[in-house]
């Protein structure tokens, strides 16, 4: 295998909130153009380490570096799709308009953020590439008020993708849809993975490993394997308990025998 | 109303009121839309009342009134949004105690100036038949100014009101717009002070764009919406208090609330009984995940 460029690498980072420890000496290397999957149980730190990565919450020990700079500095260049969207679902604004505040700091010049105006053309069309992407070109004109739960996922993974970033960062994408949509995302996510690094937060370990190259396991400390590594040892050491593991229906799951 | 109307050709100060109603509307329209969307209410509420202790100072100093409510106005909105951007503090207290202690401040000024407690009431409830030629270019240069920064950055304050955490990781200067925002709000409460006094300012800012926010479904949609409002129920309590002699400023007041009191009970009707009316989900799309 080649020897691909670092996207992502933390070294030792421990991170807190207040006196409680949250992540502990975690060390982790993305190389460019991986899928990682992250899991790990609730509370173990999984969404912190993405907040880390993207700058909005800082180190306590350790250091972290982002497309060969600070968090803060490649900010721009990422592309994140929160677990919860932070807005009100009721505000009055369409799927395009929210697509379009994806282009903001898309310019050159890194003053483009405090230009003033209107959106250009090429700022349109790239909207409407994002939404023909992710399949959801024909809400455009939608008030983000009438859209499934589905639907709102596939106008933020748009609104990431907007700004053409190099590395997709995603909170827990499917917690809330039904399995279809959650393979379709999936299913997207791999064909989006051939121009692009992704991370992506999953409570469903036995779902992702048929997507993604490497599983990192966060509980406060962080373990990485491969998927095809993965097996009963692996979960419960992580969760901590035994976990009874429900086969996928899909192929080439390396899961699909029932561990007790 | 054809008494009024008479009265409208006869009359410079009712002409003035006229005026001053539609200006103060294109304030309301604008900033109120950002307000309702940004729940910001009870922050302009203490802008606004904060603003008579800068009137008192200025009455008591011999300088204009309104220099002085442009000066609290904007200092309290900066002391607000500081206080909430950088001590991660619930604002509310603060806001409170700008509220009441603006007031008492403004009070203890005017009733030791001499021969100003008459307008007292004036300052509290407005009186928009007093407004002078002078303060209509004032209000004038107070919209072109929001109008033009609005119209320069209202991709950036809308990134800011909708997503505060998008917003920032867009590397948008998401403190700067949001004081900036509480700014224009302050200034805005300046303009309406004008007409409805410092008291009701929080209704004909928040009225008319919630009004408009249950139909529109873009804030652009919705500030012009709730800038038409803000004028028919401005120029209709105006005409509606001249007669009976009414003050103006509760007449408008009571006119866009029962607006509003209306305009919620019909859209919920609407909504319940299922009947399709020209509001936010009019326009729907195909999608896979029907």
């Amino acid at each position: 295998m080649l020897l691909r460029n670092t996207a992502i690498e933390l070294q030792s980072v421990s991170f807190a909130y207040r006196s409680f420890p949250v992540l502990e000496e975690v060390s982790l290397r993305v190389e460019d153009g991986e899928f990682l999957g992250i899991v790990g149980p609730n509370a173990g730190g999984k969404s912190t380490l993405l907040k880390l990565i993207l700058g909005l919450l800082h180190p306590h020990a350790g250091t972290i570096d982002v497309l060969g700079g600070r968090p803060a500095e490649a900010r721009q260049k990422l592309g994140y799709v929160p677990q919860h969207p932070s807005f009100p679902r009721d505000f009055p604004i369409t799927v395009e308009q929210s697509v379009l505040l994806g282009r903001l700091g898309t310019g050159r010049r890194r003053p483009g953020i405090l230009s003033p105006g209107r959106y250009t053309k090429s700022d349109r069309n790239a909207a409407f590439e994002a939404l023909t992407e992710v399949e959801a070109d024909g809400l455009a004109n939608r008030q983000i008020d009438s859209l499934s739960g589905g639907q709102l996922q596939r106008v933020l993974l748009a609104r990431a993708l907007v700004s053409e970033p190099a590395i997709l960062i995603l909170d827990e994408p499917t917690a809330n849809i039904d399995q279809r949509i959650e393979s379709d995302i999936f299913d997207l996510l791999k064909r989006l993975n051939v121009r692009m690094t992704i991370l992506v937060v999953s409570h469903d370990i036995a779902f992702i490993s048929s997507y993604v190259e490497r599983v990192a396991c966060i509980n406060r400390s962080l373990v990485c394997h491969p998927t095809d590594a993965i097996d009963g040892q692996v979960i419960q050491d992580l969760y901590g308990e035994e976990v009874r593991m429900v086969a996928h229906n899909h192929t080439h799951n390396p899961l699909t025998e029932e561990h007790q | 109303m054809t008494q009024f109307l008479l009265a409208l050709t006869e009359h410079n100060f009712l002409q003035y009121a006229l005026v001053a109603g539609l200006l103060a509307s294109i304030g309301c329209g604008v900033m109120g839309t950002y307000v309702v969307v940004k729940r910001i209410a009870f922050i302009a509420g203490g802008i606004a009342h904060s603003v008579l202790g800068g009137m008192g100072a200025a009455i008591y100093f011999g300088f204009d009134p309104l220099t002085g409510a442009l000066g609290a106005a904007v200092l309290s909105a900066l002391l607000i949004g500081w206080v909430r951007l950088q001590l991660k503090a619930h604002e509310d207290t603060l806001i409170s105690a700008l509220w009441a202690i603006g007031m008492a401040v403004g009070i203890l000024f005017i009733t030791k100036t001499p021969g100003y407690q008459s307008d007292l009431m004036d300052l509290l409830f407005g009186n928009i038949l007093l407004v002078t030629e002078e303060s209509l270019w004032f209000m004038g240069a107070l919209d072109g100014l929001l109008l033009i920064i609005v119209g320069a950055y209202h991709r950036q304050f809308l990134a800011v009101v909708f997503d505060e955490e998008f917003a920032c990781l867009r590397g948008i200067p998401v403190a700067f717009f949001y004081l900036l925002l509480l700014v224009l709000v302050a200034i805005t409460v300046v303009l309406l002070i004008q007409v409805v006094g410092l008291i009701l300012v929080l209704a004909l800012l928040t009225l008319p764009a919630a009004i408009a926010g249950q139909y529109a479904n873009s804030l652009g949609r919705m500030m012009l919406l709730a800038t038409l409002i803000g004028g028919v129920v401005s120029i209709s309590g105006l005409a509606l208090s001249y007669e009976p002699d009414l003050p103006p400023g509760p007449t408008i007041i009571l006119l866009v609330g029962a607006l509003y009191v209306l305009s919620t009970l019909l859209t919920r009707f609407l909504t319940h009984y299922r009947i399709p009316y020209p509001t936010k989900r009019q326009k729907r799309g195909t999608s896979r995940d029907e």
